[in-house]
């Protein structure tokens, strides 16, 4: 789940509701899509904004660990699905930054909150990567974890969103294979890869359960967020399905999973298992995980560094379209 | 894209990839269309994640994805005229410096997006005029084949990196400033892109590769007219000074690119990824 700790209002009740109110929640439980111009409360404005600014940002953040092994990648091949995994990610932030746009946020604004650490990206883009396994479970742990989040809502209300998490959704599912793909290589190969594809689990499995979000009973905002569909599932089912699906493929691999509470529950058809450390997703999104500075820093430097750049474009294009009014002006 | 293209299509025939007279100076020359396309596109990948805009973010990967795809077909084509069991892979995790054959153009780091993008253009406008070159007249087949569907590539990023050096170079005058210094720093390297040696006169004695000294003058009218919508000066021609890439001798720099890029195949020999 990219977008954690999203903040929302407080649910109404149908008798709070304004008519206009009314009407937008009769259509968004008829299964409607709301377009950019159709009328919609501010609370859903201001969190969609929220959620789909997180979800964009992380997306570019998300970039970050695993371009640190671009240029690391150990063939040619595992290169250029790498560049083209982490392009995609990129991609994936431009939609998304566009869905926003259509509620009347700019990129720029946007971004501005990122860098200046108003707006957050998801906990899990503060962790290390730290061996070349680590990009075998990113793939297949946090683009799994991530689609667990993303196929729900490709039904979401709102018709931009909506759309662009179907684009996503296309890529995210290669991305999950190609990740399975490396730890495949890596778990099935030398002593020394399938150490590193074990350290890679341990690393990355409890931050990848941090990445729904804290427990339902500690989500105090998902209600008004479901009601409005745009949060679909709540995070304890997300996780659990998560494990579900997950516990298997390690067993394929040979992995073993950091849990020593990790057992089959017949009862109700689920893996019990242990809750990530919570303190820990706490001082994540506050600024003090492994990796936060790293990746903040890096993205305000690309951005700054970038201002030159930006700004000759611009220039450009301003003397550009002036020269095109002069021209039409002397042609008439 | 090209990588995953690459594996579907059928090999035509072509007597120069046995032809043992030729071999030790095919493979030299294919080396260097590889490693050229391989260093620069490492350059080109080191961006991705940091760019000055989402956009050129994404464009820089593309372009280094190309690379890396024209990388896989030049080199596994050397591999396949030397004859001794060494792939793509091999040639591109398993030579050291001394043994691989890039410009020191492609080499020099990344800098900052003047240094990347005038680098790019001043390249691209070169390997655009000798892609045409052999994709139209190579008398290797393999060798043609392999020009036209790089050139496709090769045809957008030259589109691509004159419209920035326009862009750029009549922009801001701090982004004028970045561009002309970048121009001025890289211009002393790219005279080694048309400075022939036995290598070449091999390749176009068999017909195979154009003679460098031809394209020259292409590719100054192609820098020349992009230079001048860019309101940017073209250095004075006597500075070609910097040369040996393609015979070996490197800049510093190299060793470092590779130290970083080998580590994984040189640390776990023998391990499959």
């Amino acid at each position: 789940m990219y977008a954690q700790l999203v903040k929302s209002d407080a649910i109404k009740s149908r008798e709070d509701m304004s008519p206009e109110e009314r009407a937008f929640q009769d259509r968004v439980d008829a299964g409607e899509k709301i377009e950019p111009k159709d009328w919609m409360p501010e609370g859903y404005r201001k969190t969609l904004v929220r959620q789909i600014g997180q979800h964009a940002h992380s997306e570019i953040v998300g970039q970050l660990p695993e371009g640190n092994w671009i240029t690391r990648a150990p063939t040619l091949e595992r290169k250029a699905i790498l560049l083209a995994k982490v392009q995609d990610e990129a991609g994936h932030g431009l939609y998304l930054y566009s869905a926003a746009e259509t509620l009347g946020v700019s990129r720029d604004e946007l971004l501005e909150k990122l860098h200046s650490g108003k707006m957050k990206y998801s906990s899990i883009f503060n962790y290390p990567t730290l061996n070349w396994a680590d990009m075998g479970a990113v793939g297949w742990l946090v683009d799994g974890a991530a689609i667990m989040n993303q196929v729900p809502l490709q039904r979401t209300s709102y018709g931009p969103y909506s759309r662009a998490m179907i684009r996503i959704c296309k890529e995210e599912s290669f991305h999950q294979r190609q990740g399975y793909s490396i730890m495949m290589k890596m778990a099935f190969g030398t002593p020394e890869q399938k150490e590193m594809a074990q350290d890679a689990m341990n690393r990355f499995w409890y931050p990848a359960l941090m990445m729904f979000g804290p427990s339902d009973k500690d989500s105090v905002h998902s209600a008004q967020s479901m009601a409005w569909k745009i949060k679909i599932n709540t995070n304890d089912e997300l996780r659990q399905k998560f494990v579900n699906e997950t516990v298997p493929q390690a067993e394929y691999l040979g992995l073993t999973i950091p849990d020593e509470n990790l057992a089959w529950n017949e009862e109700k058809q689920g893996y019990d298992f242990s809750e990530p450390d919570w303190s820990e997703f706490f001082e994540v999104i506050k600024g003090n995980g492994p990796c936060n500075r790293e990746r903040l820093g890096d993205r305000v430097k690309a951005w700054e560094d970038g201002a030159w750049f930006r700004d000759g474009l611009n220039a450009y294009a301003e003397r550009a379209a002036e020269r095109r009014r002069a021209a039409s002006v002397a042609a008439e | 894209m090209a990588a995953l293209e690459t594996a579907a299509t059928s090999v035509p025939e072509d007597s120069f990839v046995s032809d043992a007279s030729l071999r030790p100076a095919f493979f030299e020359w294919l080396c260097r269309m590889g490693d050229n396309a391989l260093i620069l596109g490492h350059r080109t990948s080191e961006w991705c994640g940091h760019g000055p805009v989402l956009e050129e973010d994404i464009a820089l990967a593309n372009t280094a994805l190309d690379l890396i795809g024209h990388t896989q077909m030049w080199l596994g084509l050397a591999g396949e005229v030397e004859g001794e069991g060494r792939d793509a892979d091999k040639l591109a995790y398993l030579r050291d410096a001394m043994k691989f054959r890039n410009l020191l153009l492609v080499e020099l780091p990344k800098g900052d997006m003047a240094v990347t993008m005038m680098r790019e253009f001043l390249f691209d406008a070169f390997h655009y005029h000798l892609l045409t070159w052999l994709a139209d007249n190579s008398k290797s087949p393999r060798v043609a084949e392999i020009a036209a569907k790089a050139l496709k590539e090769v045809s957008y990023h030259l589109d691509r990196a004159s419209d920035l050096v326009v862009r750029l170079g009549d922009g801001t005058e701090e982004s004028h400033r970045r561009m002309q210094d970048a121009l001025d720093l890289l211009w002393a390297y790219s005279g080694e892109m048309f400075v022939g040696d036995e290598v070449d006169a091999a390749m176009t004695q068999a017909g195979i590769a154009p003679d460098l000294e031809s394209l020259r003058g292409e590719w100054e009218t192609t820098v020349r007219d992009v230079l001048k919508e860019a309101t940017l000066a073209m250095p004075a021609e006597a500075g070609f000074v910097h040369k040996g890439g393609k015979q070996g001798r490197h800049t510093e720099h190299l060793g470092f690119i590779l130290a970083e890029m080998q580590f994984l195949q040189r640390a776990y020999p023998g391990a499959s990824w």
